[in-house]
């Protein structure tokens, strides 16, 4: 009976890649899942800073109240600024997984593609979505510096840290460049979530009804779109001041 | 009409490539594609020269081994279709078409317009498959399906394995492929025992043979000849999440 | 050199492995009777299969799940894309789900008659036993066949039967068996079973000690020759369809595997019976390089019309009714435009041939949806047959709701194929034969969705059997001839070395168009003593001038496409000989084979059972082909002659 009987390189098996797991953290569909779900907190406090911007429409004492107290929740039980402290550390937290996934996507893809195209390629899906994800991203992220400064701590604010917070709002508003900064930071925004929302639910395999979600997705970017620029433009055209 | 022709020229794997044009004359519009690729190899043989290498067997859209970027659209602009589906009539008197390899890591280039897709092969072999040794299978209506399941199962299971999807994706993912197969077999009730280790090891595969990650762009499901819709990501995902949806 | 049209004949041939006894026992017999391999042995054994389609991919994966070791190869990038997977219709199978009295004697009998008499009665009997095995392994392993709503399967009635038992997933019925197939070789792959070597094609059988025990292959990457050996050889590498150079083949079938199985020793069968499909897109010039297959379902509502005056050239809407000739309904008015596949063949190439035939080249018939649309409305067609229409404009270019499809008949199957016994073992022990690839079991003629049906038959359970028996003895087998494997693999070189010599002016590929134009006139449809003396005289001819100027560039050290498809045309040549001497020989009708001279007043084809009930297997020998003949008995099926009146 024989028994060895190859010769020549074609017998060798197809050796599978080292089997290195990679890990939860490490598989590109892992990856996406930590994009989605720190995408969809992100989403939520959009939410409420947007319900919370609103109060500028009930006058400067109501929305200085409520400016402190987001800094005042829970008090006495709690420590002053302790739930704002643990907001602000899931945030980042969240802003950072955020950042770390899709700095792993775009790395991953970038090796999956070392020779580029040569004509280059038009979208067949329509598409706008790989640059509004990842240089609206970025966008977003710095816009986010600029807002903190403005507005949290006011050094880049024309009324100054000193101010009250709905005098630094009606301050900065009133100059239509900022309004203009800002409305084009948040409609990349909003077209950042228009994908971003359907796309979390389809990354959490809960995107069995693909239409009624990016449908969804577009309504609910386009009303925080609508509700964060309310203010700003009621600065502008003097409805608030 | 008169086409000039813009290919990729490379040896083979090790040496690099380049764009050569080419000029190509009287093409009848009734042809395919791949006919008035064969008129240009004709006459480079004829010529002495080294004819263009593609791949290509059924020429009727069905075998899956055709697969040409043409003008940056994978198969070209007509949707449904496979390259060896396109015909000349497409394209006007005077054009200039290039034409280009799928572009993926994984997909090394083997001779200019062929590539390796084994990699394909190895993420089904990670588990896209049901385990029933020939000879020990209960009878046929023993299980009853849902007419639904059994129809979507079939829908994600014409998928002819291509490559199209990871050629279009930005991101050079192969989600498309290996969800396709998963949503086939997770479907019905044959496939259940092994469903969720299948998605598990048939991502994991795909991971590792050096793919993108999909960032839903959609724009797989758009040059699928097969069309095989994005909803099957969103099973591969809640699969290989553990969820059961 | 010896006289072309003549041959000897040599003595009769018998399949030995048949069990005899009532026709229902003999499968459980031979499976009893056949000696097993312990498991521990198995591991040592070693199968070498070529070809992943149906028959190659099930058979692989098969003696991987059993312990052998197996090595398989396909020309292909990847196992799944043989050329099963553009199947349609669908697959039979004796499981009478619908109570409407299907068994499998009915299923047996529908064969042997549809193949006209020219099958064995123990092949075909064994293939409806297991039909039924196949739909429970594909849906065991997930193939979506279309199911009602109730969750069982559906079946429909196809190719005239008039039981309903064909299994279906929607039109890609051989693509979802195929990836079944795929997968479970895949698993063993996994598995370590099995090695799979793609893209590499087999260019010659290595035999030692009168056995088969390897194969010489060229890397179609890196060009290199590698020679593999083993303890069993099995070829699954389909038909000769692509002789012809346009058939509904995929590009790369060839008869290569199987014809140099046959020069080393293995007998050819009925290599002359080929199918005829007469639904297809038609040519449209001289470019074209494949034909693609409408389904037959079209003729339900179609009919089919060819202009009254030849040269007509008027565009069809501006043809009047009183000039069009609904000629299959004139000829047959009792069937119409539903007559069988042969018939409606050769209808379509006399009416062109009277000058009457439509579109390019005049090779066409009109089939005009007109008044079906007229009868139903638009959205009834567009359900029933959307897809085909979309298919249709998308390669002609013409819609065919407006204006009426063109139709022509194209090549599709080869019946004929190496000779097997009832193990499926060809003359050359050691050499198995499954699939398309060998002869076995449809006669003269293939019923519509039985291709399927043989292929996994043969892979998944009749095979895997059979070569245990053979195996059993293979520690006899003694070591591998370096010799054989040095002079096999000498003249795989020599051979590729001579195409890449002759640098002459013209291409193989139009050398082939040449050779498949000439075996479609002279050896298509309808063959005549005349046109095969003519074939005969020609083809020596052209392979004469292809083997003086052909040119093939590049070189053998790389992935060379046209070298690949020289070296294929090249035996295409000599098949394509063996072929028009079977035709000759062989002066009746039968299934799809039409001698001219052998037909009734009707033009329906006459059997001659007196001279021909026998299996045509062909030898090849130095001094020509010598003829075997293998008489072929009915003792369950009563031979009749066909008739559609």
């Amino acid at each position: 009976m024989t028994s060895i009987i190859e010769r020549g390189a074609a017998t060798r098996p197809i050796v599978p890649p080292p089997a290195r797991k990679p890990g939860f953290f490490g598989s590109s569909t892992g990856q996406k899942a930590v994009m989605a779900v720190t995408g969809a907190v992100l989403v939520l406090f959009l939410a409420g800073h947007m319900a919370g911007n609103l109060k500028t429409f009930a006058g400067a004492t109501a929305f200085n109240e409520y400016a402190a107290w987001l800094r005042e929740v829970g008090y006495p039980a709690l420590p002053k600024r302790a739930v704002l402290t643990l907001v602000e550390v899931v945030l980042v937290a969240a802003v950072g997984l955020h950042l770390w996934s899709a700095v792993a996507l775009a790395r991953r893809a970038a090796r999956a593609r070392p020779v580029r195209y040569a004509r280059r390629r038009r979208s067949q899906a329509g598409g706008y979505v790989v640059h509004i994800m990842r240089w609206g991203g970025l966008t977003i992220a710095l816009f986010v510096i600029y807002h903190l400064l403005d507005l949290t701590f006011g050094v880049a604010n024309p009324a100054g840290p000193a101010a009250t917070p709905y005098a630094r709002v009606v301050a900065g508003f009133q100059h239509w460049y900022v309004t203009l900064v800002y409305t084009l930071a948040v409609v990349m925004v909003g077209l950042h979530l228009r994908h971003g929302l359907w796309s979390a639910f389809q990354t959490l395999g809960l995107g069995r009804h693909r239409k009624a979600l990016q449908a969804g997705a577009v309504l609910v970017s386009a009303g925080l779109v609508a509700g964060f620029l309310s203010v700003p433009y009621a600065v502008l055209i003097g409805v608030v001041r | 009409m008169n086409l000039t022709l813009k290919i990729w020229r490379q040896h083979d794997a090790a040496k690099s490539g380049q764009m050569v044009t080419y000029h190509v004359e009287e093409v009848s519009p009734d042809m395919s594609f791949l006919e008035m690729l064969d008129v240009l190899n004709e006459r480079l043989i004829l010529d002495g020269d080294d004819p263009v290498a593609f791949d290509h067997d059924c020429r009727e859209g069905i075998c899956g081994m055709c697969g040409l970027v043409i003008n940056g659209v994978a198969h070209g602009e007509s949707r449904a279709t496979t390259t060896c589906q396109l015909h000349m009539r497409q394209f006007s008197d005077g054009d200039v078409i290039t034409v280009e390899p799928w572009r993926a890591a994984p997909f090394p280039v083997i001779k200019d317009l062929v590539v390796d897709r084994s990699a394909f092969d190895r993420i089904i072999q990670a588990g896209g498959f049901i385990s029933v040794p020939a000879g020990s299978a209960p009878d046929a209506h023993a299980v009853p399906v849902k007419k639904e399941d059994a129809d979507a199962a079939f829908d994600a299971a014409t998928c002819i394995g291509c490559g199209a999807c990871v050629a279009a994706c930005p991101n050079g993912s192969a989600s498309l492929f290996t969800a396709a197969k998963i949503t086939h077999l997770g479907l019905l009730p044959q496939g259940q025992p092994e469903r969720a280790v299948r998605a598990k090891a048939m991502v994991e595969q795909m991971d590792l043979e050096g793919f993108g990650g999909c960032t839903n762009t959609g724009e797989c499901t758009a040059v699928c000849p097969k069309g095989i819709p994005l909803d099957t990501i969103a099973r591969m995902n809640a699969d290989f999440l553990g969820r059961r949806g | 050199m010896t006289d072309r049209m003549s041959f000897q004949v040599g003595e009769d041939i018998r399949d030995t492995k048949a069990p005899d006894g009532p026709i229902e026992e003999r499968w459980e017999r031979r499976k009893f009777q056949a000696r097993l391999v312990n498991p521990a042995n198995k591991r040592k054994l070693h199968v070498i299969v070529v070809g992943t389609g149906l028959a190659g991919g099930s058979a692989a994966a098969t003696l991987g799940e059993l312990g052998y070791q197996v090595t398989s190869f396909c020309y292909q990038d990847s196992p799944r894309r043989a050329h099963s997977i553009a199947a349609q219709g669908g697959i039979n199978a004796a499981k009478n789900y619908r109570g409407d009295g299907d068994s499998i004697h009915r299923l047996f009998y529908d064969t042997v008659k549809g193949g006209d008499f020219r099958s064995r009665e123990s092949n075909v009997y064994r293939l409806a036993q297991v039909s039924v095995n196949i739909i429970d392994q594909a849906v065991a392993q997930g193939v979506p066949f279309a199911r009602e709503y109730g969750g069982l399967l559906d079946t429909r009635s196809f190719g005239g039967a008039q039981v309903s038992r064909t299994f279906y997933a929607r039109g890609q019925t051989g693509q979802q068996l195929l990836l079944g197939a795929y997968q479970a070789l895949e698993r063993q792959i996994a598995a370590g079973t099995v090695t799979m070597n793609a893209r590499h094609e087999m260019l010659e059988l290595i035999i030692s000690d009168g056995r088969a025990r390897g194969v010489v292959v060229r890397d179609l990457v890196t060009g290199e020759i590698e020679s593999h050996l083993a303890d069993a050889v099995v070829l699954a590498t389909g038909g000769y369809g692509n002789v012809f150079f346009l058939s509904t083949n995929a590009k790369g079938c060839n008869t290569t595997a199987i014809w140099r199985a046959h020069r080393k020793g293995a007998m050819f069968a009925n290599p002359c019976f080929t199918q005829i499909h007469p639904t297809c897109i038609p040519v449209s010039g001289d470019h074209q390089s494949k034909l693609t297959l409408m389904s037959e379902s079209l003729r339900n509502d179609g009919r089919v019309w060819v202009p009254v005056q030849a040269g007509d050239t008027r565009a069809p809407g501006d043809i009047p009714e009183a000039e069009r000739d609904y000629y299959l309904e004139r000829i047959y008015p009792a069937f119409g435009n539903l007559v069988p596949r042969d018939i409606a063949s050769r209808a379509a190439k006399n009416v062109c041939d009277e000058g009457r035939g439509v579109g390019p080249g005049g090779l066409g018939v009109y089939l005009d949806f007109a008044d079906a649309i007229a009868r139903l409305g638009r959205p009834a067609i567009e359900a029933k047959y959307g897809n085909l229409f979309d298919m249709y404009a998308q390669i002609t270019g013409e819609d065919p709701y407006r204006r009426p499809m063109r139709i022509y008949p194209a090549v599709h199957y080869t019946m004929g194929g190496l000779w097997v016994d009832y193990d499926l073992q060809s003359t050359i022990p050691g050499l198995f034969v499954i699939g398309e690839a060998n002869f076995s079991d449809h006669g003269a003629n293939r019923l519509g969705a039985s291709a399927l049906m043989q292929g996994l038959a043969d892979g998944y359970f009749v095979l895997p059997t059979t070569i245990g028996d053979y195996l059993a003895d293979a520690r006899d087998f003694g070591p591998v001839d370096d010799v054989a494997v040095a002079e096999a693999e000498i003249a795989v070189r020599d051979r590729i070395a001579r195409l890449l010599a002759v640098d002459g002016t013209r291409t193989a590929d139009s050398y082939h168009r040449e050779l498949g134009k000439l075996m479609w006139d002279y050896c298509g449809m309808e063959r005549t003593e005349e046109s095969l003396r003519k074939a005969l005289e020609r083809i020596p001819e052209l392979r004469a001038e292809f083997w003086r100027n052909v040119k093939v560039s590049g070189t053998a050290e790389e992935l060379n496409q046209a070298l690949e498809r020289a070296g294929r045309v090249a035996d295409f040549f000599d098949l394509a000989e063996l072929m028009c001497l079977d035709a000759l020989n062989r002066t009746e009708s039968c299934g799809g084979h039409f001698r001219a001279e052998s037909q009734d007043a009707d033009g329906e084809a006459v059997r001659d059972d007196e001279k021909f009930a026998y299996v045509a297997a062909w030898e090849h020998t130095p001094d020509g082909p010598v003829l075997h003949r293998e008489h072929l008995e009915y003792a369950y099926v009563t031979m009749t002659q066909r008739s559609y009146k």
